[in-house]
């Protein structure tokens, strides 16, 4: 019944190049692409009495992981059987139990309307895409990271580990990699995203690894053998200036990696 | 509940096998039960330090192979009734044990002891793996130089990992720290490293040290596991470890230097 999803922005970042031309200055804001995990609500039938009694029984599994979660409806399969759902009664029922819904996926082009009414936008289903909005994609799209700064769900795919990262360990993250205890020397940890250490960094990190040259490096005792960003190096007989035992952080600037205080 | 003990290291001549003499002795003094297997098959040592090499007639290759019966294989040690020797077979390798074969003989021995050591062999393959796949407790014995000490951290890894209970997510292994051949003089001098380094670069529970000591050498030549000789300081240092595993509170000792009449009257600590 409940799935996962992952929403793609990329278009704002698209739109963003374009439309930032005139103002060259100093930009106050900019769009960035990202994903996130959500849970999706399939409905398989409209009754909503049912839905509402199931609901809530999935909740009482797990209260905490459920509170004021965002949500997205999957219509889909009740209109492909053309059972009819009232819009505002599955909102309101969504809401009353702590669910925060943000969006609609699989909805008549009607459905689709009555949710943005409702401040919910429109996600395209499987099939079908959203035909019925603004003829800007803009207007539903650029609601959702405002909507969307659930703690628990912003940090999508980090991988955290608590015991430390032994001499021969290889741990590869396909987000951002947090690390609790040290890393030892000749362990070897990635991540497409950024890495955070909160032990002793003695061992190789690499953040970034399919080309993020955003991502970056943080550590609270910099020992490496070798850090390296979206395939930038330095190895450990490069970063005798930096000194142990503080936090720093590292990133990369014009191909270059910077080692800077925290 | 009968607990599995590894004794292991990584790198070899770190003192694995005297460690694993004195800790299955110590144990069985204490009045537990206790069998100590030599998982070093080919290169077999445990029956020469633990005296009762002339004695050997089935070997732990016989009886995972079903050649003879776990009774006909174990040794009673001489000095203690509560302690069994299995001994490994010298004419054979290490491709001879098998995980089925190792856990069938385990299962059979926790019916019947409370302690059962497990001494590793040297390195990371077959044997080292067999050792500690099923155990419970782990003791690191490391010397206090870096190659050993990084050996050590690879082999934390690899029972954090490649462990049954790892592998069947349980409660992980327990792992202690015994930092064996200490010499306080040399740590002074520069040319050790010391309990602190080893412990900031391990950050592993530390049972004992056990200093470097000329009764060790002995011990093994005589065939009597060290921790029988009660006035030396290694015996002494791993009866302080057995008190420790079994939840006494003993304090840490042979970590400083050794110091005259003088400096005992004239210097703090």
């Amino acid at each position: 019944m409940l799935e996962s999803v992952q929403f793609l922005t990329n278009q704002i970042q698209r739109m963003s190049t374009d439309s930032q031309q005139n103002t060259h200055h100093s930009p106050v804001l900019e769009f960035k692409s990202s994903t996130f995990s959500v849970p999706v609500l399939v409905l398989a039938n409209n009754d909503l009495i049912a839905i509402e009694q199931q609901l809530q029984e999935k909740i009482h599994q797990a209260p905490e992981f459920f509170k004021n979660s965002p949500l997205v409806f999957d219509l889909q399969e009740l209109n492909n059987l053309n059972l009819d759902t009232n819009i505002n009664k599955l909102v309101n029922i969504i809401r009353k139990l702590d669910l925060l819904p943000i969006g609609i996926r699989g909805g008549s082009a009607q459905q689709n309307q009555q949710a943005l009414k409702l401040g919910i936008p429109s996600h395209s289903g499987h099939i079908n895409h959203n035909p019925a909005t603004s003829p800007e994609k803009q207007k539903p799209q650029t609601p959702e990271p405002e909507i969307a700064p659930e703690p628990q769900f912003v940090t999508v795919n980090s991988t955290l580990i608590t015991h430390p990262v032994r001499s021969g360990q290889r741990i590869y993250a396909s987000g951002d990699l947090i690390i609790l205890a040290q890393v030892s020397a000749g362990a070897e940890i990635l991540a497409e995203g950024n890495i955070h250490v909160y032990g002793s960094l003695r061992g190789r990190a690499l953040a970034g690894v399919q080309g993020d040259t955003e991502a970056r490096i943080f550590c609270s005792d910099l020992q490496a053998e070798l850090i390296s960003i979206a395939g930038n190096y330095k190895i450990s007989e490069d970063l005798n200036g930096a000194a142990p035992n503080q936090p720093v952080q590292i990133y990369l600037q014009d191909h270059t990696l910077i080692i800077k205080d925290i | 509940m009968a607990r599995i003990i590894v004794v292991t290291s990584g790198k070899g001549g770190v003192g694995k096998t005297t460690t694993s003499a004195a800790i299955a002795m110590g144990l069985a003094k204490r009045g537990h039960k206790t069998a100590v297997i030599d998982f070093d098959v080919g290169l077999r040592n445990l029956d020469l330090i633990m005296g009762c090499e002339r004695r050997v007639v089935y070997d732990f290759v016989n009886v995972i192979n079903g050649e003879a019966g776990l009774n006909q294989a174990l040794i009673r040690d001489k000095n203690c009734d509560q302690l069994y020797i299995l001994p490994a077979s010298q004419t054979r390798d290490k491709d001879a044990l098998s995980q089925e074969g190792v856990g069938r003989i385990l299962d059979e021995l926790k019916k019947d002891f409370k302690y059962i050591v497990c001494d590793s062999p040297a390195g990371i393959e077959k044997g080292a793996h067999l050792a500690m796949y099923f155990a419970d407790d782990a003791f690191i014995v490391t010397n206090p130089e870096v190659s050993s000490v990084r050996d050590s951290d690879r082999m934390l890894g690899i029972l954090s990992s490649k462990s049954r209970r790892a592998e069947q997510n349980e409660e992980p292994i327990k792992e202690y720290l015994l930092l064996s051949r200490y010499s306080p003089d040399r740590v002074k001098l520069g040319e050790m490293l010391s309990v602190n380094d080893v412990q900031e670069i391990l950050s592993l529970h530390l049972l004992g040290v056990i200093p470097e000591s000329k009764s060790v050498l002995n011990a093994s030549n005589s065939g009597i596991p060290v921790i029988l000789d009660e006035k030396s300081d290694a015996g002494q240092a791993y009866a302080d470890i057995i008190a420790r595993y079994l939840g006494e509170d003993r304090p840490h000792r042979f970590i400083d230097e050794k110091k005259g009449l003088f400096g005992k009257l004239f210097r703090s600590r």
